[in-house]
């Protein structure tokens, strides 16, 4: 179980969670939607430790992640797979030696590596790309080897950030085939931050919206496509003349 | 109010180079708190080294080479007459190991190391490849910085140890070649005021250069924010800061070592 509970984060003068609070089931998939810059990335942060908050706290099955100590958010860490906006791969590496090294810090021994890694990029469809670096790569194929490496040490949670932000129709259904797969494949806890209406109902259980620092609406999908709440009808038809405040 | 703005100024100026300190203070703590975690920094080390080291022999040679000939033809220009020739020797041999060979190679190597590393560094940064690095448990700073400070550390004093090799045999090329000088009288020269601690003064100077240019780059490319942009303003005041500091440090070491 992933929980987050009154969480409060500013920048100066610019307030961007307020009061957030979300309890994410074990093996649970929610999807959190809400408008560029209004803080989905600050939050998934605050999940895996790699920003503080300024009030609340943050759970992660048992562990307290707010305020932990480097070693035990590391410990957390290593249970957690996150998908990164850009994809990340560290560019001085190929994508196998990307993967490899996520494996090897798990601990997989090294006569395994090779083949989990293939198997890993071969399942994301990347096989055959295991010696290129990520600069040879397109934007898509980028973010699917950022999913193996954070999927291959078969993580317990998953951090999805924008997976499918920049990418055409066709490889977002495919990159949400691969989050759906990996739900019922790894029984992960998993955030899937995006902006995405359409993607957050083909993988997620839940949906929120994070407005004005908090969760300003929770529903399945069927229910989202059914509620009269103002917020959520202007994202889902987008019209930002129903959209509150504007 | 118009008086007290110089004071304000002043008053701003203080805080801001205190903050500055105090950030950098804190970012060396840091570093060396990284270093005990060998089994992460040791792997990179010979990669960093040759980075940092062996692909900047090359331009530390070409400089130490031109600075050897131009040094002999200078001082024999200025002794003319005056003091005898074989003190051409001693000018080039002196002034290249204590001076010259350590200063001008660490200066060369503040743009080339130091805006490689931030560079780098930031790049990895505002690409969140930093975070990555921390999502798999990693200390960024065991996995980046230690590295390259340690293969700085060991490096710069080898490079330097080489390039004043090349500056003196070019300043004695230079010697039996243009000048009316004949190899013994310019050994002669060079090993008149020559001591043992010279070499030694040059070779404590460039560690501490390899330090200051790979920390300065690594602080500056650590700290990066705001893309691109962001990438291009760390790198340009990493070699800025890193060659006041090399100055710096080189009055430092006079003042303290001589």
């Amino acid at each position: 179980m992933i929980r987050l509970d009154g969480l409060q984060k500013a920048f100066g003068d610019l307030r961007v969670l307020e009061g957030f609070s979300l309890e994410v089931e074990t093996g649970e998939t929610v999807a959190v939607i809400g408008r560029s810059g209004v803080g989905k990335s600050v939050l998934l942060k605050h999940v895996a430790g790699l920003m503080q908050p300024d009030g609340g706290e943050v759970w992660v099955g048992e562990d307290r992640v707010d305020g932990a100590s480097r070693t035990e958010v590391n410990r957390v860490r290593l249970e957690m797979g996150y998908v990164f906006q850009f994809a990340a791969l560290f560019d001085s590496m190929t994508v196998s030696q990307n993967v490899g090294l996520a494996l090897r810090r798990h601990g997989v021994p090294e006569d395994e590596i090779p083949g989990r890694t293939r198997a890993s990029l071969e399942r994301v469809g990347l096989g055959g790309w295991e010696d290129r670096y990520p600069a040879e790569l397109s934007g898509g194929m980028r973010k699917r080897a950022g999913v193996a490496r954070a999927v291959a040490p078969r993580p317990r949670y998953l951090l999805y950030d924008e997976p499918t932000s920049g990418l055409d129709p066709v490889t977002t259904s495919m990159i949400d085939e691969l989050v759906v797969a990996l739900k019922e494949d790894l029984k992960a806890t998993s955030i899937v931050v995006t902006h995405d209406l359409r993607s957050a109902g083909r993988v997620a259980d839940r949906i929120a919206l994070l407005r004005e620092g908090r969760v300003a609406w929770m529903g399945t999908p069927a229910e989202i496509r059914e509620t009269d709440d103002p917020a959520v009808r202007a994202f889902v038809e987008g019209r930002r003349d129903l959209w509150p405040g504007d | 109010m118009r008086l007290l703005q110089p004071i304000q100024w002043i008053g701003r100026g203080a805080a801001a180079i205190a903050a500055g300190a105090g950030r950098t203070a804190a970012f060396a703590g840091s570093v060396a708190r990284a270093a005990t975690e060998v089994r992460t920094w040791l792997p990179e080390f010979a990669k960093q080294a040759r980075r940092i080291g062996v692909d900047s022999l090359p331009i530390a040679l070409f400089i130490a080479l031109f600075t050897g000939i131009v040094l002999a033809l200078q001082s024999s220009y200025a002794f003319t007459g005056a003091v005898p020739l074989y003190f051409v020797g001693t000018l080039v041999g002196k002034t290249i190991i204590l001076e010259l060979g350590p200063v001008l190679t660490g200066l060369v190597l503040a743009g080339r190391v130091g805006a490689n590393i931030a560079a780098e560094i930031g790049t990895m940064r505002v690409t969140e490849q930093v975070d990555a690095l921390e999502m798999l448990a990693y200390d960024p700073l065991a996995y980046l910085a230690v590295p390259r400070v340690t293969a700085g550390l060991v490096t710069f004093p080898i490079v330097v140890a080489f390039a004043i090799g090349i500056g003196v045999v070019a300043g004695w090329a230079t010697s039996i070649g243009l000048l009316d000088l004949s190899s013994h009288e310019f050994v002669r020269g060079l090993r008149m005021f020559y001591r043992p601690f010279d070499l030694h003064y040059a070779l404590i100077k460039s560690a501490s250069f390899g330090v200051v240019v790979t920390g300065v780059g690594c602080l500056f490319g650590y700290g990066t924010s705001g893309g691109a942009e962001g990438v291009g303003r760390a790198t340009t005041r990493a070699v800025v800061v890193a060659c006041m500091t090399i100055l710096v440090l080189d009055a430092f070491w006079a003042m303290v070592l001589l």
